[in-house]
């Protein structure tokens, strides 16, 4: 089947363990051992407190939509989604903010409220890849 | 940073030959005719030039090779839009401590056409984390921001396309405006939907321009061919890339920092301003940066925008060259407010010129309000 997306590209050595959790259903996120904070994206300093050590824990996949816009065209080629779709920003439980689609409701200002509660969908792309969509919690 | 208030002034400003859809001019040749045009105006010669500061894909060193000179500082300093903004802010250091006698702030850019252009951005983390979802051009950001201000403080797609139609007015009255045609609300509000919060009337244009500022000590700036008009105050501020990692958002800590910056070395207040340029990519940027730079409280920026108070007549005219969402706006649109504040302070503005206008803002954004560049312009010391 034809991608629907561009691929995530490119995927960075720090990253990696991110990636490697999404192939298997898990929402991973960078989070220091120092100060115990999480962060996004992924690098090798803690931005709060500077530390360098750095480590990974599961999510729990739930936040709240902290923004979105409705998308009633494409600026990319590679992204072949019929429009309309919703770009959403996520604010995950866990502090940071990540960017997502939101799925799962109608892409209408009229039903879709920033702050709503949310969680994650895995979406397998390639046997390497897969990614986080987010959808109207439960 | 007190002590550099009116030690340099902006002595030359000018577009390149023409602006808007220039498919035969490369961007290159639009730096170059903005630089020659703006010496010229500045009664000064190419070969005066010791100083280039430039943004974007051509370096300063590219500009200086082409001028056939050779420089003796260059900054090439690329954050967004608001480099040339910053740059009149590290021109006036380099000046003041005499590193240049001359200094140009050029830009040129190919946005609509690309002619002579590679394209090409650093993609490592919006291509990992953004661009599988849809994400890529700053529409698909800047409305983030908007939404939420949108949540935050009630305001309303009207309030955004308030902006809009006063920066139209004042696009009728500029010549070199690429839209002169009044629109109203109803106008933006029925425009083809493009991103929501946005239509295509809150979007700005993508044309080619290039535009120069020529700047120099004020003891020599009183023998140029124009009226110096004095940099009162500088600023700068850098936040985020992502806009994920915006902390207050909608509020922009670079412009907060970069306008606390420029106000504090102009010993000026918010009241003082006649005049008021805004970087508007998109209608919602210039509230926004009213009430990240202090105007007023999170939320009220659009009030300046309402009843006529910021358009042709008002009190306080906001956008008077018709702004990047109806003059022009090639990409980095940072060079064209301080252009428009020059000629406003000189008194060259015709039909659109500001009665006794004696203090002028310049704020611009790069990114998506990320980061920021702030100057204070006036004819007076």
């Amino acid at each position: 089947m034809e991608l629907q997306r561009p691929l995530p590209t490119p995927m960075t050595p720090e990253a990696m363990p991110y990636w490697d959790g999404l192939r298997e259903g898990k929402l991973m996120l960078p989070q220091c051992n120092d100060c115990g904070k999480a962060h996004f994206f992924p690098r090798i300093i803690c931005p709060h407190c500077h530390s360098r050590n750095v480590g990974w824990i599961q999510a729990s996949g739930k936040g709240k939509l902290y923004s979105f816009e409705i998308a009633y065209r494409s600026l990319n080629p590679n992204f072949k989604i019929e429009p309309p779709y919703i770009l959403a920003m996520v604010e995950l439980e866990e502090g940071p903010r990540i960017m997502s689609n939101l799925i799962n409701i109608e892409p209408d200002p009229a039903v879709i409220k920033c702050d709503m509660p949310v969680e994650v969908v895995f979406e397998k792309q390639t046997d390497e890849v897969t990614i986080s969509l987010f959808q109207p919690a439960s | 940073m007190k002590e550099l208030s009116n030690q340099v002034a902006i002595v030359g400003v000018d577009e390149s030959d023409e602006i808007g859809s220039l498919p035969n001019v490369s961007q290159l040749s639009l730096h170059l005719q903005s630089i020659h045009n703006a010496i010229a105006d500045a009664g000064l010669k190419i070969s005066d030039i010791d100083g280039i500061f430039t943004a974007g894909q051509h370096s300063p060193v590219l500009l200086g090779e082409s001028l056939g000179i050779t420089p003796r500082y260059v900054d090439g300093t690329t954050v967004g839009g608001c480099s040339f903004i910053i740059m009149v802010g590290h021109a006036l250091v380099a000046l003041y401590h005499g590193l240049c006698d001359v200094a140009v702030v050029s830009h040129g850019e190919s946005g609509r056409s690309g002619t002579g252009v590679t394209r090409s951005r650093d993609t490592s983390l919006v291509g990992q984390f953004e661009m599988p979802y849809g994400f890529g051009g700053a529409p698909t950001y800047f409305g983030m921001i908007t939404t939420r201000h949108m949540h935050e403080y009630g305001t309303t797609l009207e309030n955004w396309a308030d902006v809009a139609v006063s920066t139209r007015a004042w696009a009728g009255l500029n010549p070199k405006a690429k839209f002169q045609d009044p629109i109203t609300v109803q106008d933006v509000l029925d425009s083809r939907p493009m991103f929501y919060p946005f239509n295509l009337l809150n979007i700005c244009l993508v044309t080619d321009a290039g535009g120069a500022v020529v700047l120099t000590r004020a003891d020599r700036a009183k023998d140029c061919a124009k009226k110096p008009v004095y940099v009162r105050g500088a600023g700068e501020g850098a936040e985020h890339t992502l806009v994920t990692n915006m902390r207050d958002l909608p509020m922009s800590r670079a412009t907060t920092i970069s306008g606390n910056k420029a106000f504090e070395m102009a010993s000026v207040s918010h009241s003082d301003f006649d005049h008021i340029m805004l970087y508007d990519a998109f209608t919602s940027g210039p509230p926004i940066m009213l009430e990240s730079l202090g105007f007023c409280k999170p939320g009220e920026g659009v009030g300046f925008f309402e009843d006529g108070k910021s358009t042709p007549g008002g009190s306080l005219p906001i956008n008077t060259n018709g702004g990047g969402l109806s003059y022009t706006h090639s990409g980095m649109y940072g060079i064209f407010p301080i252009i428009e504040a020059v000629r406003q302070q000189r008194g060259e503005c015709g039909d659109r010129q500001v009665p006794g206008a004696s203090m002028s803002l310049v704020n611009g954004m790069g990114g998506m309000l990320s980061t920021a560049g702030t100057i204070v312009l006036s004819h007076e010391k």
